[in-house]
């Protein structure tokens, strides 16, 4: 039952959240910020990430699906196709939920400690609204952009692998991912793409938000957020495939 | 005014605060005194608005603050100022940024007046070019006074100081202590401080309210607290070391027990702070008035 009750103050604190921001340069300057903390800060894993995903994807699908009666071309689609719609998306979320979710929860934590979220809210200033909401708008405009990034660079170490490891030529690579490429697909990823966003960014600043009076309780307050994080990305990943495919 | 009207808060089953009632002076300053758990902290955060109370009032110019609207709430909370036992300094921002913040969230002023007021304001706490460093940069006493110039840059109506000589020396301590009282009547603020020192109560308070397991056990001025029987009260100001040493320095020994051993070195010694006893009071045959130990 007591699910409820965090649900409950979940959808509170959004409610405080979403208000109007107090001064609009001063938002979207939080926001700046926040894009370069979540998105420029962000790219080197997800680039390392989805390289490698793209390789090991390539040399996985040609060791179990090729033989003399499947083509080449075949690598190329499998690839292309599940990085499109689950690796690249969902994978990445993961490992954004562990980076960008703990960091949001031991910054806003550590805030609570310190009394600086205190000192806002005698200051008169909206403290939930003047942290958190340019933490969820910054981490949906970056966290697709990222995502997309991804499955460029997906494709393209599979592409390169494919060559380097003499598995399949270029030009059957390319086939068979323009062959299999449908618009849909990429919509239906940037859906869930946004919705792991939000989730990301909303639920680890629930938990820093309202992490308790100690250090201790940071670090448990993190760890609850890349967990719940995660397993809400899993949970809502199966739920949209469910409506949407 | 702010006022407050049978005030109580409780966490779960435990009460903390059991009903209070009391009238901040204006343009004074108020000081809660009281032990560790006596509920110092805990009305202070509903007398801000950190806190909801469990129920009662807090009444500031007879509105209640809890029943506000949200944007007259903004307004109000506009008008106090708060320095937080640990300073509460944002530090992810300079402190010039720091004591700017309140007044790029709240006012019109041009970069150039904020950079103005900011520089009046650092510099009536004595503090110089320290506009680039970060909190972590500073010392607890600079931190301090970072945090009061934070908390005085848009004028407040109202000063709140949570325990402002927490953490640093008795040196220090003085130096906050009399900033305060300085702001307090350069700009004729109410202030309210939670403070355990009885050194600053001494020197600078002008109305004590003393709280006992989350009662007040007692409130006067400090001339009222020199002629005090209260028992619980006399309890907490003889714990203070220096008090204590000065009655031992003059042949009385307080032995914990929660009675006033002899009210006449207490008088002697607030008189040392504060010049309010003479050597007449001293009845016949008690300790002499040269018993005060030097401070």
């Amino acid at each position: 039952m007591k699910i409820f009750y965090y649900v409950g103050e979940y959808i509170k604190l959004l409610g405080k959240v979403f208000t109007r921001p107090e001064r609009t340069r001063i938002f979207i300057e939080r926001i700046m910020a926040e894009g370069n903390a979540i998105g420029v800060d962000s790219l080197g894993i997800v680039a390392i990430i989805s390289v490698f995903i793209g390789a090991v994807t390539t040399i996985n699908t040609a060791y179990q699906l090729v033989s003399g009666f499947v083509p080449n071309e075949i690598i190329g689609s499998v690839v292309s196709d599940s990085t499109i719609l689950e690796f690249s998306p969902t994978i990445c979320s993961l490992v954004l939920a562990g980076k960008i979710g703990s960091n949001i929860a031991t910054e806003l934590g550590s805030m609570r400690v310190a009394e600086e979220i205190d000192a806002m809210e005698v200051m008169g200033v909206n403290a939930a609204s003047y942290l958190i909401l340019p933490k969820i708008i910054a981490a949906l405009i970056t966290i697709p952009m990222l995502i997309l990034i991804s499955m460029c660079l997906s494709i393209l170490g599979g592409f390169v692998i494919g060559q380097v490891a003499g598995l399949l030529s270029a030009q059957e690579f390319v086939t068979g991912a323009r062959n299999s490429f449908r618009t849909y697909t990429l919509i239906f990823a940037m859906i869930k793409t946004y919705v792991f966003a939000f989730v990301i960014s909303s639920m680890a600043s629930y938990q820093g938000y309202n992490a308790g009076n100690s250090s201790i309780e940071v670090g448990k307050a993190s760890t609850r957020a890349v967990v719940y994080s995660s397993v809400l990305i899993l949970l809502s990943d199966y739920i949209l495939a469910q409506l949407l495919l | 005014m702010i006022e407050l009207k049978n005030l109580k808060k409780h966490f779960g089953s435990k009460e903390v605060i059991k009903g209070i009632s009391t009238q901040f002076q204006e343009g004074k300053t108020n000081m809660i005194i009281g032990g560790s758990g006596s509920g110092k902290t805990v009305t202070m955060k509903c007398l801000v608005g950190l806190m909801k109370p469990s129920s009662g009032e807090v009444l500031y110019n007879g509105k209640n603050l809890n029943r506000l609207k949200y944007k007259f709430q903004v307004k109000l909370r506009k008008e106090l100022g708060m320095l937080f036992q640990y300073s509460a300094l944002f530090s992810s921002m300079t402190i010039e940024e720091n004591v700017a913040f309140p007044l790029r969230m709240f006012s019109d002023m041009t970069s150039k007046e904020i950079k103005d007021r900011v520089d009046f304001c650092l510099d009536r706490v004595n503090l110089e070019k320290v506009n680039k460093l970060y909190p972590d940069e500073m010392s607890g006493g600079m931190k301090k006074r970072v945090g009061i110039a934070r908390a005085i840059v848009l004028n407040p109506k109202y000063l709140f100081c949570d325990e402002p000589n927490s953490g640093l020396d008795p040196i220090t301590s003085s130096v906050i202590d009399k900033l305060i009282k300085e702001i307090t009547e350069e700009f004729n603020t109410t202030t309210i401080i939670n403070t355990h020192d009885m050194n600053s109560v001494l020197e600078y308070g002008d109305h004590i309210i003393f709280m006992y397991q989350g009662l007040i056990q007692w409130e006067g001025s400090v001339e009222d607290l020199k002629h005090s029987d209260d028992e619980k009260l006399n309890e907490f100001i003889y714990a203070s070391d220096f008090i204590k040493k000065g009655l031992s320095e003059g042949g009385h020994q307080y032995h914990g027990d929660g009675k006033t051993p002899d009210k006449v070195p207490l008088i002697n010694l607030i008189a040392s702070k504060v010049g309010g006893a003479s050597k007449g009071d001293v009845p016949a045959g008690s300790a002499s008035a040269d018993a005060s130990p030097k401070l």
